[in-house]
């Protein structure tokens, strides 16, 4: 199965992952900072800067999109219960 | 004295705005969470310009015919241009299907956060949602004459709120920022009864686990021309409204002066039966202190109430829970503490657990799962140590110490790791 590694800054932790894990799967497991809400995609507590790798995510849902813009999300974030990490090396970091 | 509200008719707060709230005096228990030793008000308001009406807010839906009877003695609903919602949750916006069928005219002003729970409210009427425009600070609507300018307060206290200032008359409608739960027809601050008991109770129950956002609205609010503030509950702050503002800055600002300020700080909390898991919790904190740039405070949960725990956890930047295992569950003084912090903000917090057990000790994997769901980051595996540690286990405790500190500051070292691990 492809690999992809992604990068907690926060807490200095990079970890390997299987192609199509989401970051929500990894974040807590890792003790990351990014908290979590309702997990479902709706509330955007789990707003998180993609540092680098943005293009190694699978592209926002059309529900995911609509939330962002709804809560003003800076160009460059994703939420982590809903982004699905592709392949690559991927850096985050709590919004 | 008049008792400004006791008639079914509207009441004048400034030229051309009027209260058409409603009394809720018989309700004790509000949300759940709140006790309202003497009822509660639903506050809403009319303000009438030269080219249109404005409603701000309505009240909780089982009292919309008091709003809708008071609303009609001020202005007829071919003539409102402009709803504001400064808050949508039910107790301000039970009335508002309704009113958008009378008022199927008018433009619903309210933040950008308010949007999809507008749509979530207008649900189950099968209404399809007005015309609405999400605004922010400094956005404005002209009534002719009359200005209503916005400022974006959000999370006080949920994510949709936002503050209205009428411009020209210097009244601000700040929805639950600055109210109560205080029931008194004489609605004025100076009016009514003793209500400074509900105010701050309201900050400390409503407002506290956002302070920081508190004073963000306060830092908008200061500066502001203000000759009254119109809050969305309790009484209507007419007679020197800045006090209430000061109030607001002073609650949200920590109580003691902190000497450790440029430190982090780590309150270890622990309960022993036995001793073993305050001899770890000591160990735990003599390794944190050894990291420098860490304040470490140790806490026997026994010796407390947890009123006062609640005070530092809402200060400190890590927290680490101890407790022994007895049957398969952390003890009751843990869970006290932990389901008790729903009034202050611990998201992002560094939390950590450890403990002594005897036979199963799952004590601190469901502190661990607590303390997740409290929003904190957990980000070292916490420690359980069969009955008595040893010098070996207790070099364990004062390594968990280390590595707490070191998130703390900063310091970790950089780890790889393989998902497959983490399972």
């Amino acid at each position: 199965m492809p690999k992809a590694k992604v990068t907690f800054q926060d807490i200095g932790v990079s970890v390997t992952v299987p192609a199509g894990t989401r970051l929500i799967e990894v974040s807590e497991k890792v003790g990351a900072g990014i908290t979590y809400g309702c997990r479902e995609g709706e509330c955007c507590t789990c707003l998180t800067k993609i540092v680098s790798g943005g293009e190694n995510l699978a592209p926002p849902s059309i529900l995911e999109d609509q939330v962002l813009k709804d809560n003003m999300a800076p160009r460059g974030h994703r939420l982590a219960c809903q982004a699905q990490i592709l392949s690559g090396d991927i850096v985050v970091k709590p919004a | 004295m008049v008792a400004a509200a006791l008639t079914d008719g509207a009441v004048e707060i400034a030229p051309g705005v009027h209260w058409v709230g409603a009394l809720d005096p018989h309700l004790r228990n509000f949300d759940i969470i709140l006790k309202t030793a003497n009822g509660t008000s639903y506050n809403a308001y009319v303000v009438r310009g030269e080219n249109g009406v404005a409603i701000v807010d309505t009240v909780k839906e089982n009292f919309a015919d008091d709003f809708f009877r008071r609303l009609e003695t001020v202005a007829r609903y071919e003539e409102i241009t402009t709803i504001v919602l400064n808050h949508l949750e039910p107790d301000h916006s039970g009335a508002l299907p309704e009113l958008l069928k009378r008022a199927p005219q008018a433009k619903v002003y309210l933040s950008s956060r308010a949007q999809m729970m507008l749509k979530a409210l207008l649900k189950p009427t099968g209404e399809k949602a007005p015309e609405y425009i999400p605004v922010t600070t400094d956005d404005e609507v002209d009534l002719g004459g009359r200005t209503l300018r916005f400022l974006h307060t959000p999370y006080l206290h949920w994510p949709d709120t936002q503050c209205t200032y009428l411009v020209e008359d210097g009244v601000l409608f700040t929805g639950d920022i600055f109210g109560c739960h205080f029931c008194d027809a004489r609605l004025f601050n100076d009016s009514v009864g003793d209500f400074r008991f509900s105010f701050e109770y309201y900050y400390a129950h409503i407002m506290r686990p956002f302070r920081e956002y508190v004073l963000d609205a306060v830092a908008l609010i200061e500066p502001l021309d203000l000759d009254l503030i119109a809050p969305a509950h309790g009484p209507i702050l007419r007679h020197q409204p800045r006090d209430y503002v000061h109030r607001y800055r002073e609650l949200a600002t920590p109580r003691l002066f902190n000497e450790a300020r440029s430190e982090k700080t780590l309150v270890v909390f622990y309960i022993s039966a036995y001793g073993n898991t305050r001899r770890m919790a000591e160990a735990l904190a003599a390794g944190a202190e050894s990291i420098g740039g860490v304040r470490v405070s140790l806490y026997d949960l026994e010796g407390g109430e947890s009123g006062i725990f609640t005070d530092l956890i809402e200060e400190a930047d890590g927290l680490a829970f101890g407790s022994p295992t007895i049957n398969a569950d952390a003890v009751k003084p843990i869970w006290d503490v932990l389901s008790s912090l729903t009034t202050v903000n611990v998201k992002g917090k560094l939390g950590a657990a450890f403990g002594s057990y005897g036979w199963s000790g799952e004590a601190v994997r469901l502190i661990e799962d607590r303390l997740r769901g409290l929003k904190m980051r957990v980000p070292v595996e916490g420690l359980r140590i069969k009955l008595v540690p040893d010098a070996g286990e207790l070099e364990q405790c004062r390594d968990l110490g280390e590595s707490l500190a070191r998130h703390l500051t900063g310091k970790v070292e950089h780890r790889e790791i393989d998902m497959a691990a983490l399972a």
